[in-house]
């Protein structure tokens, strides 16, 4: 007979499995404006993310996109309800989260180098680690800017870079650190459809590579489909999720499955749930 | 390109003058300026070396407390909102006018000279450093809060390194405006430097030797402007985002 002492029940319930999301946001409201131009930007606003995978959020444009990123980096704080990573209501800065933008934002007077190493300078523990292991650092870096294609570009600065090419930078800047969390906020969306197309391939590689948690914004369904696990559409302002839908098709995924029926389909159903949304 | 400039510029002045006949005293031809820039050259080296130090002096105090200046008043609301409608009305002030309350105070000399050039050149270093952090695209600035950049590492990464091509901007602008606030000063309460020379001259219709003290001002202006733009090709180059 074994008698479970306080002790152990205390134990038990402390290893009891946690909520496995790595992000989770629940019944979230933000508004904003003042007074009579008070608006709603997202409203009854559900989402979960769990840990490596990745996600997609697809919508008409106004829908709140940009203000989830927001919430879910801390920048914003939510009206009603909870936003959570790891447990932990979010708060700016959130540890180890990753950014990438529609523009590059890379700083002019940098090279592109110098660009990708900026998060080393300001996150721990690599800020006091790169004084005394700068090479090693810069090799990594190097290494990184390699398997995106731009290590003859090392040297040169952002506006001798093609559109493309600064935003590849900006993605491997957003992944310098290891963060276990990447946000893209629509980062391909001023690209040609061509380098687009290039960016997924890229994109996947990395998260294959590396398995964070991410979040892309887009207004592509397309490229959401690609790159994601999960795709989750909102309505129009103000947005909330109306339909996940779990992506199970094999990766690597290639550029000639986007043209496939079970592929066309998933865009359509994605499609009719948006038209739904917004007629909503 | 602009040797070319000049020359036909002094070119035309002086056929001008020989055509029509011009009298010395209301506009010297630039062969007589010349040949009193050599007939006065102790003096007007001595005087405008003494005009360039004073310059220098209140130019370097106006480039250190204009940054200082631009960097709070850019990197806080409050005090953007605060400082700046008293800046403004500082600056409103006709430093003429001031020479004399200088003079007052410190004595002819010096003091007034490198005060009035502190003066009237601080005030656009000021408003260009200032307007360079408060414009930082707010898409940085996410980004750095992101990483958990605290506001110190905001400025020094992001902010002051935007801003300088905006700052070498005022400093082009400052400099000359140096110049005119030592010359004022010295026209009105000095006893030394070009603008006293200048005043002297005047007075005993020296005119070739008035406007030989304009081209000994003019020259200095361009070494100083030349200095400022070295700088600025190290700091700012990438600004003008030119291939090679």
């Amino acid at each position: 007979m074994v008698v479970a002492s306080a002790m152990d029940r205390a134990r038990a319930a402390s290893v009891a499995p946690k909520d496995h999301s790595h992000v989770e946001l629940k019944d979230v409201r933000l508004d904003y404006g003042d007074g009579e131009r008070r608006t709603k930007a997202v409203d009854r606003l559900s989402l979960a993310l769990g840990r490596g995978e990745f996600a997609a959020v697809v919508g008409p444009s106004g829908c709140g996109k940009s203000t989830l990123m927001k919430l879910v980096t801390g920048l914003l704080r939510p009206t009603e309800g909870s936003v959570c990573v790891d447990g932990a209501p979010a708060r700016a800065p959130i540890k180890s989260v990753g950014l990438a933008f529609q523009n590059a934002t890379l700083m002019p007077w940098r090279t592109t180098l110098a660009n990708v190493m900026l998060p080393l300078e300001i996150v721990e523990p690599h800020k006091t680690k790169l004084r005394r292991e700068r090479d090693a650092y810069e090799n990594r870096v190097r290494g990184l800017l390699r398997s995106v294609g731009l290590d003859e570009f090392a040297g040169r600065y952002p506006w001798e870079l093609s559109g493309g090419m600064q935003q590849r930078a900006n993605l491997c800047r957003a992944l310098v650190h290891e963060p276990q969390l990447l946000m893209l906020d629509e980062p391909f969306a001023a690209l040609d459809a061509f380098t687009r197309e290039d960016l997924w391939s890229v994109m996947q590689g990395l998260w294959l590579g590396r398995r964070f948690s991410a979040i892309l914004v887009t207004h592509e369904l397309r490229e959401a489909v690609f790159l994601a696990d999960y795709v989750h559409a909102m309505s129009s302002r103000p947005g909330r999720i109306v339909m996940s839908r779990r992506i199970e098709l094999p990766r690597p995924r290639t550029l000639a499955m986007t043209f496939e029926p079970i592929f066309v389909d998933l865009i359509h159903e994605l499609r009719d749930a948006i038209s739904r949304g917004q007629a909503a | 390109m602009p040797w070319l400039v000049a020359i036909s510029f002094v070119a035309i002045w002086e056929g001008a003058c020989r055509l029509f006949g011009i009298p010395e005293f209301i506009l010297p031809a630039p062969s007589s300026i010349a040949a009193a820039l050599v007939a006065f050259r102790d003096p007007i080296f001595e005087n405008a070396l003494w005009t360039l130090a004073t310059t220098a002096v209140g130019f370097g105090f106006a480039v250190a407390i204009g940054l200082l200046v631009g960097l709070a008043l850019g990197a806080s609301a409050l005090v953007y909102k605060g400082v700046y409608p008293v800046l403004v009305a500082f600056n409103s002030v006709p430093k003429v006018a001031l020479v004399p309350v200088f003079a007052l105070w410190f004595g002819i000399g010096t003091v007034p000279a490198v005060l009035t050039a502190f003066v009237i050149s601080v005030f656009p270093i000021v408003v260009n450093v200032a307007t360079g952090l408060a414009t930082l695209e707010p898409e940085m600035r996410d980004l750095m809060l992101s990483l958990g950049a605290g506001r110190l590492a905001i400025l020094a990464k992001a902010g002051i390194p935007r801003s300088m091509p905006y700052f070498f901007a005022s400093l082009k602008v400052a400099l000359t405006l140096a110049f005119t606030g030592s010359v004022i000063a010295e026209t009105v309460g000095a006893n030394h430097g070009i603008g006293y020379l200048m005043l002297a001259a005047s007075a005993r219709f020296q005119v070739p030797l008035v406007f030989a003290g304009i081209a000994a001002i003019a020259t200095m202006a361009v070494i100083m402007y030349l200095v400022c733009a070295l700088l600025e090709r190290r700091v700012a180059h990438w600004a003008y985002r030119s291939n090679g």
